[in-house]
């Protein structure tokens, strides 16, 4: 042993110390209820890989980045993929233009399919009819239904916004309820303004529209609660997203109200609310299944030339409700953020 | 270097006489005046004409719990947008502050979940993480010259997709898990998102820690040497480095304390919401920086107060909620906010610019 590396034991010596003292004392204070050690249950269910040659398939979304909603819609591709052995390319911008380039990208990079959402459909159009003149099979999910066919895709899977707003309303009738506040949390997003469209329409009684901050939840209990105060006569307030229903809760209690909540999309708390029975129901257009299908329906169109709804009909993927009556059928796999 | 700094002489003597028998600019100006001339006078009278207007076009205004709750929507504004203002009087900006709140209340969800710890380890990593981050733009302030708006412009756009790629890769999700049901959550709770009884009305407690924060920011600036230190380094930082003023220090620390007021809005978040969603808290960095401006903070450093803010994202709650108390057409919101606040934002450098010109 050299000199040099004698006073090495020494200063490791503390900080070997000052870690296991830090260790011990974190595991202290270990919580005994909740966390991921309670939550942890059977891992995912391994499946099947196809044999077939490798390809790759790109996704564009008008998908704001970190919405709970899109990122279903992302795992249920990112799954089908990796049965169908094929590269996903995810790609997403809400920007009609900058979204219409990333498919452009995705023709650029001689992809074998493309996933694409149609929200603002006369944006998407010159790049869709470029990327068919290159043999690249497109198909839509989520939105476009009213225009898939037009723009010659292969097929469509979703459930357009204003046909779950619309089930929705038709859902309120049924529930008695005279009047409804719709909280829209971005304003000027055409697929939730299509929602709360939706719902005004089919919906018998008085529907109001109300915007939110959506990036700050604590003004967007405040503001419900504000509007709670400010007409009594709400008895149900619809949100458009499974956090903002959580939250609006919360105002119901701030504001003394008695509305019932209903609620766009689900995650995992929101399950265990429905169970409780603090909302009332929730609307799924069920988004792992619309990204699962797209991706999908290119493998086996590439594969063996199927293409679903014969390029003539949509493939609806909802609108499915949960409600108490069946909400354990779907909590273990809320649980996991794929439905 | 700061009128509002400068202690104001007792008055005893009897109102100035008119410019008529003296020369006006020996004499004392009317304490009405020379309060006028304060900028948090201004930005008082914009809150209260703002108040007064919503007062008397929208009656739920009236009620206490409504009150209330126009009150808890400014303190979220007015816990950050104090030290925002501090760190504004100090000369610079922190751009990162919107998305900072959100990073804190991420770490600490994530953290004692993921460890199954008491989430009092995930809220001090949090403070340590918000503190390394307030530290780490003051840091890199100091040491390349660079414009504060660059510097943190670069750590906002990093948190933001932070937030995001840290989230989805540990949990799998686009939002953090449930931690209600875990050790430590209701203390936490107690002293972060309570709220409490008064005559009737549930008050939340995030008013009375802004208020405190109010009182110690203020009594920080203009009785301390390092509320000296704060206005030197925004006038000039270079006759403040001259005057031995420890200017590093100072910027770091009031970067930290940035970090501080983020790590407190984000608990609040955590708390009252159970889960944090990785997205939020874009766009929110401006609201704090619109309250401690129109708090009479100015943009180029060196003026300011703390008392300013307060008032300032009080007006900001005001009318935020103001509106919907109305009942106005939601699809003019955004307008009817925007024109409210240049409309207060006037009335603040009216009153002040007609009280100094006399």
């Amino acid at each position: 042993m050299s000199r040099t590396s004698l006073p090495r034991p020494r200063r490791v010596l503390p900080v070997v110390a000052v870690a296991a003292a830090t260790a011990l004392t974190l595991a202290g204070c270990s919580s005994s209820s909740g966390g991921k050690k309670s939550a942890d249950s059977a891992a995912d269910a391994s499946v099947g890989k196809a044999s077939t040659p490798r390809m790759t398939i790109a996704m564009v979304t008008h998908a704001p980045s970190g919405d709970t909603f899109w990122d279903t819609i992302r795992k249920g591709a990112e799954a089908a993929a990796a049965k169908d052995n094929v590269k996903l390319i995810y790609s997403n911008d809400e920007t009609a233009a900058d979204q219409a380039n990333l498919v452009q990208n995705a023709i650029d990079q001689k992809v074998d399919g493309i996933a694409v959402t149609l929200a603002k459909p006369d944006a998407m159009k010159a790049v869709v009819a470029k990327a068919e003149q290159a043999g690249i099979p497109v198909v839509g999910f989520n939105a476009g239904l009213g225009e898939w066919k037009k723009q010659g895709l292969l097929s469509f899977f979703g459930q357009d916004e204003a046909v779950s707003g619309q089930a929705l309303g038709t859902k309120l009738n049924s529930t008695g309820v005279k009047h409804t506040l719709c909280v829209i949390q971005a304003q000027g997003d055409v697929n939730l303004e299509q929602r709360c469209a939706g719902v005004k329409k089919t919906f018998s009684g008085k529907t109001d529209i109300l915007y939110v901050n959506g990036t700050d939840m604590p003004s967007v209990k405040s503001t419900i609660s504000a509007k709670l105060t400010q007409d009594k006569s709400i008895d149900e307030v619809v949100t458009l997203g499974a956090p903002f229903a959580l939250t609006a809760v919360q105002s119901l209690s701030d504001a003394g109200s008695k509305a019932k909540v209903a609620t766009f999309d689900l995650n995992a708390s929101l399950i265990s609310a429905i169970e409780k029975g603090t909302i009332q129901f929730a609307v799924d257009q069920q988004p792992y299944l619309q990204g699962y299908l797209a991706v999908d329906s290119l493998w086996l169109y590439k594969t063996n030339g199927n293409y679903s709804g014969g390029g003539e009909a949509p493939v609806l993927t909802g609108p499915a409700f949960v409600d108490k009556a069946n909400v354990d059928a779907v909590a273990e796999f809320a649980a996991k953020g794929t439905r | 270097m700061s009128m509002t700094r400068q202690a104001e002489p007792a008055v005893t003597s009897p109102p100035a006489p008119g410019p008529h028998e003296t020369d006006g600019r020996t004499t004392e100006r009317p304490l009405a005046i020379r309060l006028l001339a304060r900028p948090e006078i201004g930005v008082f009278l914009g809150a209260a004409a703002v108040f007064a207007f919503f007062l008397i076009t929208a009656p739920p205004v009236r009620d206490g719990a409504s009150m209330a709750n126009i009150l808890y929507s400014s303190s979220t504004i007015g816990i950050m947008a104090l030290p925002v203002a501090l760190l504004m009087i100090g000369g610079e900006f922190d751009l990162s502050a919107g998305v900072a709140v959100i990073t804190s209340a991420l770490t600490a969800s994530m953290l004692s979940y993921q460890l199954t710890m008491n989430v009092w380890v995930g809220v001090i990593v949090a403070l340590l993480v918000s503190l390394g981050v307030g530290f780490l733009n003051g840091w890199l302030l100091v040491k390349t010259g660079l414009p504060s708006f660059l510097i943190t412009l670069g750590t906002f756009l990093i948190l933001q997709g932070v937030n995001l790629a840290v989230t989805k890769l540990v949990t799998g999700n686009v939002a953090t898990d449930d931690i209600s049901t875990m050790d430590g959550f209701d203390q936490a709770k107690k002293i972060f998102a309570s709220s409490f009884d008064v005559g009737g009305v549930e008050v939340k407690i995030t008013v009375v820690w802004w208020l405190v924060f109010a009182a110690i920011a203020t009594w920080v600036l203009l009785r301390t040497k390092y509320g000296n230190w704060i206005f030197a380094v925004g006038g000039n930082k270079e006759s403040a480095r001259a005057v031995g003023v420890p200017v590093n220090f100072t910027k770091i620390s009031l970067f930290m304390l940035v970090g501080f007021g983020a790590w407190f809005i984000g608990m609040h978040q955590l708390f009252s919401f159970n889960t944090v969603q990785s997205g939020e808290g874009v766009g929110q960095e401006l609201i704090y920086i619109a309250a401690a401006v129109i708090g009479g903070c100015l943009l180029t450093g060196g003026a300011g107060s703390a008392i300013g803010p307060v008032f300032g994202a009080f007006m900001f709650g005001m009318v935020q909620q103001g509106i919907v108390y109305a009942g106005w057409n939601p699809d003019w919101f955004k307008a009817f906010l925007g024109v409210m606040l240049l409309g207060a934002t006037l009335i603040n450098l009216w009153v002040s610019r007609a009280a100094t010109r006399r």
